[in-house]
């Protein structure tokens, strides 16, 4: 990836979620989050992950967010915008998140060791299609936990229903 | 040449800024909100040792990740809708039926 | 006979009946008025299962799964605390006013999920056996929708809960970039081959692990959830939440640290003393301070989850039998003495306060005895089937060297004879100052049946729950 623009995107990425987090009102910080997610997804179009790269703006950008826009609207927006932005406990937070940081940083160190190499190199993932290989394994070596990730949709069906739901006969 | 490491780095960066959300914020939207950031913090690294180690199983635990993080959506605001049916109100530190 | 069905298919025969069970129970309640055939669908499926889990045997789809005797020690943990947990569950949500058929299908998910977790070879299995198990169960414990304190729960418990799985997906994607695979004994034979033991990446990932975990067992100091969480649930999900996923997360537990990360066990095992100490003391001296039956029990889950890491600490194939032991004997012991707080919820009285239980023994004098036997055995007195569960997990903490963390632990379960004998106190040495009436519900009178025999049966013959459990585990991450 080009270095150039790996440093763009980069920053784009830490400054919109930045201010998506520290929004007052959720319909801004919903809309930081669109911009700083199609950032993500030209990311990971550089890295050889087109598929991926669809999946973040359709699913992430176009689904959960758009449920989290709905939500804000069913609950009182005016409410929510008023009082104070951080809890009290804010400073406590700060540090924690500083020190989770700082110890990742330091622990993953200057040269990361990479573990075995697999046989998914860029020149066989562009003759065969992102989209084509990443299918044939995920129904293949991968089709048990598929499985399983139906299961939990359902779950999250029955259970959406369950409790959202006005009257439940 | 950009190697594995600045993107470690910037997805632990955008890791500290989901945990730093989820801890001070008061709004129960903005405290799910940063655990997507935390989500996708993830997913960077994921994708980014699958291209580095020329292997798809980081992809393909991304597109799970996805598919548990729209699950996750759906049940944790269908859980926000209840408890505001129950008692009107989104912050955390006004619901406080039971002593935490 | 085709080849995949005798070496895939019928590996996974437990989860995908159950799974199928849970389809069928939440389609029938559509047509089926009376809920509590729902109920009996979902125990025989249990019972169907309990059955299938006889017939599996080895790795299937491609090393995602392993059914060996480790994890079928632990499916049957699942499957007795469905089955409890569905017996208490009839009844109390009529009271409640929400008896729904969903109920019964979310639960057989969420076991579902915990039986994938126990039977896990693959980080991604594990994964989504965790995030199964714990969707389920935040819906179900904000099932009653029109009370806030069970919504407050169900968000609570959820917002943590996505919270931690967050640091264990970060954990994975390390783990991941490190080995370059993410099957459970590909990671363990690479950091073998490569030495990557004392890798400071390695040491971050373990640590990950640890949080991510210490939220599903509700270890200190994470652990803050619990109490709230326990206390707004609807009971018998209380019972099932506080012996279920906490047996699922230990499932995990001995499949990520003892296999995976075999070779790291001086860095994970120093972390899981210091929560382990920290469960006992916060567990056991909080508890003193409750005047709520279900808190007061959630601290205890705290204090027990802290023991229960011992049998983890000692790394040895006596230390996990022990472990194991000791969480089916949980099983019985939490959800006994939760099935009398259940039964005693009628329409009219919530029974949830200490006080309430003054003067048991001269109106309900048979519960009060059962409860008696509950809070012995919790507190760990012979000869009750707490006492075996601890004196094999102190003894495997001894052999493995940790002579002076058992001495802790004997010391913690000390000052916890305080808060479970204070329950026995109000029951036998006061006089009765509420009436309090027992629910008619068959199902939790033979659930009470069934704890209280199992509770005694196991303290008085211990030997052949032990020796199972030892069986199980020979084959252990081969």
């Amino acid at each position: 990836m080009n270095p150039l623009l790996f440093g763009y995107l980069a920053a784009a990425i830490i400054v919109f979620s930045a201010l998506a987090v520290t929004r007052k009102n959720p319909v801004h910080a919903i809309l930081f989050m669109i911009v700083m997610f199609f950032h993500l997804a030209v990311m990971y179009l550089g890295l050889d992950a087109e598929f991926l790269a669809a999946i973040q703006i359709i699913v992430y950008a176009g689904a959960i967010l758009v449920l989290f826009l709905f939500v804000v609207m069913v609950l009182n927006i005016k409410e929510e915008m008023s009082g104070e932005r951080f809890s009290s406990g804010w400073p406590l937070g700060i540090s924690l998140a500083a020190g989770i940081f700082l110890l990742a940083i330091i622990m993953t160190g200057n040269v990361f060791p990479l573990g075995q190499q697999g046989i998914y190199t860029p020149a066989l993932i562009a003759s065969e299609t992102h989209t084509k290989a990443l299918g044939s394994l995920m129904y293949t070596q991968y089709i048990f936990p598929f499985e399983l990730a139906s299961l939990i949709l359902l779950v999250a069906v029955i259970g959406a229903i369950v409790l959202a739901k006005k009257r439940l006969r | 040449m950009v190697t594995v490491n600045w993107f470690i780095w910037l997805s632990l960066t955008l890791f500290m800024i989901g945990v730093f959300g989820f801890l001070t914020r008061r709004s129960i939207i903005m405290m799910f909100l940063s655990i997507e950031v935390m989500l996708n913090a993830v997913n960077l690294s994921l994708v980014s040792f699958s291209y580095f180690l020329n292997d798809l199983r980081g992809h393909i635990l991304v597109f799970f990740i996805v598919a548990v993080a729209a699950a996750e959506a759906a049940i944790g605001l269908a859980i926000l809708i209840a408890l505001f049916r129950n008692r009107q109100t989104a912050q955390v530190d006004q619901i406080t039926e039971m002593k935490g | 006979m085709p080849e995949i069905f005798r070496t895939q298919l019928m590996v996974v025969l437990p989860e995908t009946l159950l799974a199928v069970f849970a389809m069928a129970v939440v389609l029938l309640d559509l047509v089926i008025r009376k809920k509590s055939v729902l109920a009996g669908i979902s125990i025989a499926g249990a019972a169907a299962v309990f059955y299938s889990l006889f017939y599996t045997q080895g790795f299937a789809f491609n090393h995602m799964f392993v059914a060996d005797g480790y994890g079928i020690f632990f499916k049957f943990i699942f499957l007795v605390s469905l089955v409890l947990a569905v017996l208490l569950s009839n009844k109390y949500l009529s009271v409640e006013g929400v008896n729904h058929g969903e109920y019964y299908g979310l639960m057989l998910f969420a076991t579902v999920g915990m039986m994938v977790m126990a039977s896990a070879s693959d980080l991604i299995t594990v994964y989504l056996g965790l995030e199964l198990m714990s969707l389920s169960v935040y819906v179900l414990a904000g099932f009653i929708r029109h009370s806030a304190r069970s919504s407050e729960a169900a968000l609570k418990y959820f917002m943590l809960g996505a919270f931690a799985s967050a640091f264990l997906l970060l954990g994975i994607s390390l783990t991941y970039g490190l080995t370059g695979t993410t099957s459970i004994g590909g990671v363990a034979s690479y950091l073998q081959l490569h030495g990557l033991a004392k890798n400071p990446v390695l040491i971050l990932a373990t640590i990950l692990y640890v949080v991510a975990f210490g939220f599903k067992i509700a270890a200190v100091p994470f652990h803050m959830w619990a109490p709230d969480v326990y206390e707004g649930a609807p009971t018998p999900i209380t019972a099932f939440m506080s012996v279920g996923p906490k047996a699922a997360g230990f499932a995990v537990i001995g499949r990520v640290l003892l296999v995976a990360l075999g070779s790291m066990s001086f860095e994970w095992s120093t972390l899981l003393i210091v929560l382990s100490i920290l469960s006992m003391a916060a567990g056991n001296i909080l508890a003193i301070a409750q005047t709520n039956i279900k808190r007061m029990l959630a601290y205890s889950s705290i204090a027990h989850a802290g023991y229960a890491l011992l049998g983890v600490i000692a790394f040895s194939p006596e230390g996990l039998a022990s472990m194991m032991n000791y969480l089916l004997i949980y099983a019985f012991m939490n959800i006994g003495a939760f099935t009398v707080v259940t039964i005693l919820r009628t329409e009219g009285m919530k029974a949830e306060e200490l006080s309430d239980y003054e003067g048991l023994s001269k109106t309900h004098p048979l519960l009060a005895a059962l409860m008696l036997i509950f809070m012995f055995s919790l507190t760990g007195i012979p000869p009750t089937a707490g006492f075996i569960g601890k004196f094999y997990l102190f003894t495997a903490a001894i052999k493995a060297g940790y002579t002076w963390l058992t001495v802790v632990a004997v010391l913690m379960s000390a000052i916890s004879a305080y808060f479970y004998l204070r329950v026995v106190m109000y029951m036998y040495m006061k006089e009765p100052a509420k009436q309090l009436e027992m629910a008619k519900s068959y199902g939790a009178r033979f659930a009470l049946l069934l704890t209280g025999l199992a509770v005694l049966v196991i303290g008085i013959l211990p030997a052949g729950l032990i020796d199972m459990a030892r069986a199980a585990i020979i084959d252990f991450g081969s």
